[in-house]
């Protein structure tokens, strides 16, 4: 049971974490109809900044602030300078463009950082784990991400409901025209937009580069998924990929967790353990396929297109 | 122009002009550290020979697999094909090699593996062109379930990738430790770095020790996830394959009083080894060498042992095969024979890290483990 129950958790912070990427991409796409690929990069940018920066300061925290805003300007600058000339073009157009940037931040970590990759220690408070109930241990580290990323998720909430700037992105992202028509700033609220998305790939990968080292490419494997949750929730709604994350990180997960013992229980030991991680990654692919039959446009569909 | 080339080549050509070596490894992408630490070890290997063997220049030529099977054959089929390589060397991924063994052994080409030990090849797809400078997957584990018995562990819990090593490598452990394997798991190679859902099973087993197995960045984030969970000091650890000079200054403390097996240390007290070290340090400055690199040093040697006793005819296959077998040279480990299948017969000692003298971390060998240790698929492999 404890077992279960820490397996959960593990899935409820990887999931709040691909919450954080997904919700990026979600914004970007919906409102700018934008396909943004190198949204991996700009995760894999705010780790080597953190990196350096807790470094250079000898603060986790102070480190991971100074690689939010760092992170926060360079998604500006790239929207500023290259994503502008993107809009309004074919989506072929849009996955040349930045698969190309990928190319090109890949390249300048590599002539910045090397190719070695680096770490980023943990602070001794955070290092360890917590008695949370009697008997069961959680490590503090993935405690703190899951406390930070609910309160990015309330703090998103807010933005989108209950600001004007929120009014505007969510009016972007059913019907982008008409904003435009209305004499919004529309230039601006784009910049401000992607700004904020980078922000938050920023945050999930400094997040994450404690547990894994930061290195070229780490936002690959995880852009991939960040993708099939913005699928799953349907793009441009916030709340989608909020409910479409947990629920691929928690089966993602709890696949790997149960589903070799349940094969276990059919298959010779040898098949099933040859068959079981296959099988397991392929659960999430799975869910996807059977929300897009039943809902072709996603769990919370923004658009009334 | 012609005229006046054409002479000084037709003497050149009926002998060896050049000695050709393609060399495959990973040079893109996380684990490009591990064959940047190949090439370093073979270069260094050419400059002790003078970059030449027997006499006769070398020509290396370096391709990069980007750790992908498909891409390791291409690459491996190319230097065949359109460089005509006369040897062929390197391999980090047991997946890779079985991929790119075909074309090798179709062509008759010479292939000296730096590093990759899968079963089937010590086994049924043994060659006689194929020689090995590391050992068989299984074989490095045996030695530390082995360990883990001296040590009077009752029960393990076993971690690795999904592919043919990670496989062999578990095989491995559990075939010499005596206890009970409480239960496995195999995790997606190499896209999943994070740990959580294997090591809170891991934990909740039950089991006295863990055994695991993760070669490059990911052994830096299965351990530093390993302490993050608490386990540390709570379960012992033991490894093959996680802990070396590459990935020790990124794990620092967590690899602290890890053990791991290894055919070859840094501070093995042979001369051949104190030069290649200490001659390492010196061209590459603030670099350490590390297994895959001497791997990659005795196969420079090894290719080099048969040219200068064939007097570089290599179109004597057989000749070549017979000089290679004798394994003439003066390894890093320390001398070794080759099992029938071309697979080293040699010692397994246990590494500690501890620190050294200025204050690093370092890696130490503690004892040997096995002597003369062949391979437990050398019967499998038809070649007597």
């Amino acid at each position: 049971m404890t077992l279960f129950f820490e397996q959960c958790l593990n899935g409820l912070q990887f999931g709040l974490l691909l919450f954080l990427l997904a919700a990026g991409l979600t914004l970007v796409f919906g409102i700018m109809d934008l396909v943004n690929l190198a949204h991996g990069s700009l995760y894999m940018v705010g780790a080597y900044f953190a990196a350096t920066f807790a470094a250079w300061t000898g603060s986790f925290v102070f480190g991971a602030v100074l690689a939010l805003c760092a992170t926060l300007v360079v998604g500006m600058a790239v929207e500023v300078i290259v994503m502008r000339r993107l809009y309004g073009r074919d989506h072929l157009d849009h996955v040349l463009g930045t698969f190309g940037l990928i190319l090109f931040f890949d390249e300048a970590v590599r002539l910045i950082w090397g190719p070695a990759g680096l770490s980023l220690p943990l602070p001794s408070w955070l290092a360890g784990s917590v008695q949370i109930l009697p008997g069961f241990q959680y490590s503090s580290y993935r405690l703190a991400i899951i406390v930070v990323t609910l309160s990015v998720a309330a703090f998103l909430y807010v933005l989108v409901m209950r600001t004007r700037i929120g009014m505007l992105i969510r009016a972007g992202a059913s019907n982008r025209e008409m904003v435009g028509a209305l004499g919004v700033n529309i230039k601006l609220l784009y910049t401000l937009v992607f700004g904020l998305g980078a922000a938050l790939a920023g945050l999930a990968g400094l997040m994450q580069a404690p547990i894994l080292t930061v290195q070229i490419g780490m936002g690959e494997n995880i852009l991939i998924l960040a993708f099939v949750v913005t699928v799953i929730g349907g793009i441009g709604s916030i709340r989608g990929a909020l409910v479409a994350a947990l629920l691929v990180g928690i089966l993602d997960t709890l696949g790997r967790a149960f589903f070799p013992d349940i094969l276990r229980t059919m298959l010779s030991p040898t098949a099933a353990s040859a068959l079981a991680p296959a099988l397991s990654s392929m659960l999430i692919y799975l869910l996807m396929a059977i929300v897009l039959v039943i809902k072709p446009e996603g769990l919370f569909s923004a658009g009334n297109k | 122009m012609l005229l006046a080339a054409g002479p000084a080549i037709g003497p050149a050509t009926a002998q060896q002009k050049t000695i050709k070596i393609g060399f495959v490894s990973t040079f893109s992408g996380p684990t490009a550290v591990i064959g940047n630490d190949m090439r370093n070890s073979f270069e260094l290997a050419l400059d002790h020979m003078g970059r030449k063997m027997g006499g006769i220049p070398v020509e290396v030529i370096y391709e990069d697999d980007g750790l992908k099977p498909d891409v390791g054959k291409q690459k491996t089929e190319k230097l065949i094909e359109s460089d005509k390589v006369d040897f062929i060397a390197g391999y980090i991924w047991s997946n890779v090699m079985l991929a790119s063994l075909k074309p090798i052994v179709d062509s008759k080409t010479f292939l000296v593996i730096a590093n990759a030990g899968p079963s089937q090849i010590a086994g049924e797809l043994c060659s006689p062109t194929v020689f090995s400078t590391s050992w068989q997957n299984d074989q490095t584990p045996q030695a530390m379930g082995t360990y883990m018995n001296s040590k009077g562990v009752k029960s393990v819990y076993l971690i690795g990738p999904n592919y043919a090593a990670g496989k062999d490598m578990l095989a491995g452990v559990a075939s010499t430790f005596k206890g009970k394997v409480i239960g496995q798991d195999l995790t997606t190679w190499p896209s999943q770095l994070d740990f959580s859902a294997e090591l809170a099973k891991a934990k909740a087993s039950g089991a006295e020790a863990v055994f695991v197995f993760y070669p490059g960045a990911a052994g830096v984030q299965f351990l530093n996830q390993y302490a993050a969970a608490g386990l540390k000091g709570k379960i012992p650890l033991y490894t093959a394959f996680t802990i070396d000079e590459l990935s020790l200054p990124l794990q620092k403390e967590n690899a602290l009083g890890v053990p791991g097996a290894q055919e070859w240390v840094n501070d093995l007290p042979n001369e051949q080894n104190k030069k290649f070290v200490a001659d390492y340090r010196k061209k590459y400055t603030g670099l350490r060498p590390t297994f895959y690199g001497a791997q990659s040093y005795d196969a420079a040697q090894l290719i080099n042992s048969a040219v200068v006793a064939t007097k570089g005819n290599l179109s004597d296959k057989v000749a070549v095969q017979k000089a290679m077998e004798k394994a003439d040279f003066k390894s890093v480990r320390g001398n070794f024979k080759f099992g029938n299948n071309h697979v080293p017969i040699q010692n397994f000692y246990l590494q500690d890290v501890v620190k050294d003298a200025d204050g690093q971390l370092s890696l130490k060998t503690v004892a040997t483990i096995v002597k003369d240790d062949q391979d437990r698929f050398h019967d499998k492999c038809p070649m007597k």
